[in-house]
């Protein structure tokens, strides 16, 4: 374990980005999401939830693919560069260094995604427990300890230090140097967290049922239909959520080629399945039930029944028309969620 | 007793159905439904309704029957302008005005650094909040949502009938921070701007919720005009996005507030959109959008007294 | 490098008008030869940069040693500009993707059934030369293909000429939806005619065509005794990665790019028929 003075942060995170770019969460125009640090950047550790998660890190929002050059009938292909720097990302909560694990069941599984398996690569994580969890956090269903975050280093801020502690040979690198501290230094700050999470509203939700099993049970479901109705087909929750990671890949031209890139998607959007004959989930009732059910059937089914779900609550904090997750289970689960 | 009210008007067949709100799984989540008889019981109507569901109605126009709204006094304006615009057909709405006295923004509590919110209780002007970190008492007036900041009054506009009390909760010059930009040099407006528009992640959902934005399929959403509704294929896209927005609503536009209201990253969106109206209401006089059913807004409605296109461009953003 | 989202250049190389609505193009690689090795019912993104890139099944057997074929239905942005285009035209091509029909395993040596609709040939076309080609490994080979009429019969000169042939042993029954001048042949639907013809249940049979058609055709067969387990099929649904990433083409837990696109019936039973 080691130490480092609050006041030092700065100094820690200039020392960092001198030699990888630092990625931490910034207030910006009044919101806090994870951005480029750079010396003056308002680093807000105090922030339980950036708006958007840290994914981002991994799986940017847009990311070229390859750049087409046309001439008549013939075609050059340049494909985009995979990331080749190393980066730091600090300040991820337990939740969305969960995520990570969820994205590269996606993306690092055969065929390996060259983009995110080169992020993943140069990338090394700095998690930061929970001072105070929210009452839209519900990690605890799915087995994250706030006290206790993953990643290369794990980092507690108690009084006016932080503690942090290497899990791997990327976190050792990066914090060697610093000052040793006692292991059990974190210890209290863990058991308050802990307490928290115990009393969290959502934090015992029933998920039997939610499974690869019961999967025509709960597509089948009669709730959807009124579930779904006020949905404004927005992509709001996707788009904040840690763990959605559906993509649309579209050409832009650029005027001197064309640029190929992806996107992230919504499966909320009408034309998230349209074809030129049409689509197969025509109304919000389809494309509401297809990510819930993405979430909390298909993905356990498909992944030796581990949700594709952290409990991050941004959704719950960001619904427009409060629909979400747990409204979802709580209404298709089994009776004692109600 | 609004409750005891829709079940009365139910019974007497002037509906089959209602639009409200129904609680969620939180102290104060409250989301849009739609009730019959059964499922009454669920209705809900406090102080965090504070989203509209005017745009809600145009879905159920197709179907048959009449349908109760519960409308609160800003609502009303976006129902007029729906019917204004043959989006929704009166007759088959029963608009029942609902009081109003300004709708609590759970985003403002958590910015006062409220954390952990299990309960929010009212109690005259004051809200008693208790969360996992222990109570913590509140002017009700600082956890207003912005758009009860610029309240369009305690009447509700040609609505059937209203049951309860509403205030005014305006607090300042609604034209306040629209006048404060347009001090600004153009360098500083834009770099406002930018800076407020770069955070938006175009998850649609200003267009989505506003009243006014009810094209039944959105050009944003047709892929074959190239340009994408999801991502930006260059980092002045979105911006771009919301400009066009604002001008295709103005003069429909009510200033409901939502498009502020639930846009994920803060951005103060209507101030594009309240811009507008104020350069209306100094060119042509001032202008309501859905104050009455049948109105037209000046910018399609063309009088000898209108302001000579010159003028438009010579003032600007400038005051004349 | 990083090839299995990033394209490959082809070129195309012929350009055959097949139906009023159907072109099948032939693609090679850039000097020559195919542009990867596939098994019957896997599939390719074709795309022009700036139009589009959709997936398309491969039309033509593996045993061709030299190019690659994809009839191809004008029906979207895409395909209207494929279908204006010249022989020499590139294009960006990768692939294989999905999961081809178990030529090698379980259909290997089993009197085998083909039924198909439309453009729904395009996919088994692939997989009948393939068993044509390797004819001795499979038992007896039926046909049963239907189009509108007889000119939106796709590849009729090819199946007058070689899976009519004696010599290869196979049955083929074609079937227009209504009767023609020049057509001596069957008039009926494709599940009408599967009836009539009354097939043995203990064949295996492959199906594609369109969704209506399929439904039909699986009702035919299940009461002429088939089951579920002895039926496969291909499907379509939007995709954009091609490799179980994108996260449009489920249906259920299963993904059509990476799981599919060909199924046994048996195992789309447990899945939501829509989705």
């Amino acid at each position: 374990m080691k130490k480092l003075a609050l006041s030092a942060l700065n100094a820690f995170y200039s020392k960092i980005s001198e030699t990888k770019t630092l990625i931490a969460p910034i207030e910006s125009a009044g919101q806090v999401d994870f951005g480029v640090w750079s010396e003056g950047a308002q680093v807000r550790l105090d922030v339980l939830k950036t708006v958007k998660s840290a994914k981002g890190a991994f799986f940017p929002q847009v990311e070229d693919m390859v750049r087409f050059h046309v001439q008549g009938k013939n075609i050059e292909i340049d494909p985009a560069e995979v990331m080749d720097e190393d980066f730091v990302i600090f300040g991820v909560r337990a939740c969305d260094a969960r995520s990570f694990e969820l994205l590269d069941r996606v993306f690092l599984s055969d065929p390996v995604d060259p983009f995110y398996a080169a992020r993943r690569a140069h990338g090394t994580v700095v998690t930061l427990a929970c001072g105070e969890p929210e009452e839209t956090c519900f990690c605890t269903n799915f087995g994250i300890d706030a006290a206790d975050p993953k990643g290369d280093v794990s980092a507690w801020i108690v009084g006016e230090a932080m503690y942090l502690r290497a899990n791997t040979e990327k976190g050792e690198a990066l914090i060697e140097g610093l000052d040793d501290a006692e292991d059990g230094a974190v210890g209290e700050t863990q058991a308050s967290i802990r307490a928290i999470a115990e009393k969290l509203p959502f934090g015992r939700l029933n998920l039997t049922g939610f499974d690869g099993d019961h999967l025509m049970e709960r597509f089948s479901d009669p709730k959807w239909a009124e579930l779904s109705r006020a949905c404004l087909g927005c992509g709001t929750c996707t788009f904040v959520c840690p763990t959605c990671q559906c993509y649309d890949v579209r050409d832009f031209d650029t005027g001197n080629g064309i640029q190929r890139y992806r996107c992230w998607d919504s499966c909320m959007y009408s034309d998230f399945t349209l074809m030129a004959h049409g689509t197969n989930r025509p109304t919000q009732l389809e494309r509401f039930r297809q990510r819930f059910m993405h979430k909390l059937v298909y993905f356990p089914s498909n992944n030796e029944g581990l949700y594709s779900c952290v409990g991050c609550g941004r959704c719950l904090a960001k619904c427009p028309q409060g629909l979400h997750i747990v409204k979802v289970i709580k209404a298709l689960g089994v009776k004692d969620n109600a | 007793m609004i409750l005891e009210r829709v079940r009365a008007l139910m019974s007497e067949g002037v509906a089959d159905r209602v639009l409200g709100w129904e609680a969620g799984e939180s102290a104060y989540d409250r989301t849009p439904a739609f009730f019959n008889s059964e499922n009454l019981d669920n209705l809900k109507y406090d102080s965090f309704c504070g989203c509209n569901v005017s745009k809600y109605l145009v879905a159920e126009m197709p179907k048959e029957g009449k349908i109760i709204a519960l409308i609160k006094p800003c609502d009303s304006y976006s129902l007029n302008q729906l019917c204004t615009e043959h989006r929704v057909n009166r007759e088959k709405v029963f608009a029942l005005g609902v009081g109003c006295r300004g709708k609590i923004d759970v985003e403002k509590l958590r910015a006062m650094g409220v954390k952990g919110i299990t309960d929010i209780a009212e109690d005259g002007d004051m809200l008693k909040v208790t969360t996992l970190y222990g109570e913590k008492t509140v002017a009700r007036r600082d956890a207003l949502l912005d758009k009860c900041l610029c309240c369009k009054g305690k009447e509700h506009k040609g609505v059937d009938e209203v049951i309860g009390e509403s205030e005014e909760t305006t607090v300042g010059d609604k034209f306040g921070m629209v006048a404060k930009l347009e001090a600004m040099t153009p360098d500083e407006r834009f770099a406002f701007w930018r800076s407020e528009l770069s955070k938006c992640i175009r998850c649609n959902a200003c267009r989505n919720v506003c009243p006014a934005c009810s094209c039944v399929k959105c050009v944003f959403d047709n892929p074959n005009t190239g340009v994408a509704n999801k991502a930006a294929a260059d980092d002045f896209e979105e911006n771009m996005f919301h400009i066009i927005r604002a001008f295709h609503v103005a003069g429909r536009c009510t200033d409901c507030g939502e498009c502020s209201r639930v846009c994920p990253q803060g951005i103060p969106l209507h101030l594009l959109n309240r811009k507008f109206i104020k350069d209306i209401n100094e060119l042509y006089g001032d202008y309501q959008a859905g104050e009455e059913i049948g109105q037209r807004h000046p910018v399609i409605d063309f009088t000898k007294a209108d302001a000579e296109p010159s003028v438009v461009h010579q003032r600007g953003g400038a005051k004349a | 490098m990083h090839d299995n989202i990033i394209p490959m250049l082809g070129v195309v190389t012929e350009i055959r008008t097949d139906t009023p609505d159907i072109k099948t193009f032939r693609v090679e690689a850039i000097g020559g030869g195919k542009c990867f090795e596939h098994k019957p019912g896997q599939c390719a993104m074709l795309s022009i940069p700036g139009v589009g890139e959709a997936m398309f099944s491969i039309t033509s057997s593996p045993t061709v040693k030299d190019y690659q074929e994809f009839s191809i239905k004008k029906c979207g942005c895409l395909t209207e500009w494929l279908h204006q285009m010249d022989v020499g035209q590139q294009i960006t091509i990768r692939g294989p993707y999905g999961k081809p029909f178990p030529v090698d395993d379980a259909l290997l040596g089993k009197d085998l059934l083909f039924i198909a609709g439309g453009v729904g040939l395009a996919p088994l076309h692939s997989v009948i030369n393939y068993v044509l080609d390797n004819r001795k490994n499979y038992g007896k080979v039926d046909i049963v293909y239907g189009s509108r009429s007889k000119e939106d019969l796709l590849d009729l000169p090819e199946i007058q000429s070689s899976w009519m042939d004696p010599k290869n042993d196979m049955n083929v029954h074609l079937t227009i939806d209504r009767a023609q001048d020049n057509w001596d042949g069957h008039v009926a639907f494709v599940p009408t005619y599967v009836k009539e013809l009354g097939f043995d249940p203990d064949k295996n049979v492959l199906v594609c065509g369109p969704p209506i058609m399929i439904k039909f055709v699986l009702q035919a067969l299940t009461e002429l005794g088939f089951e579920k387990t002895q039926i496969y099929t291909t499907m379509e649904l939007r995709m954009k990665c091609g490799v179980g990433k994108c996260g449009r083409c489920n249906i259920g837990d299963k993904y059509v790019c990476k799981d599919g696109p060909v199924f046994r019936f048996d195992e789309l039973g447990e899945l939501p028929s829509e989705y």
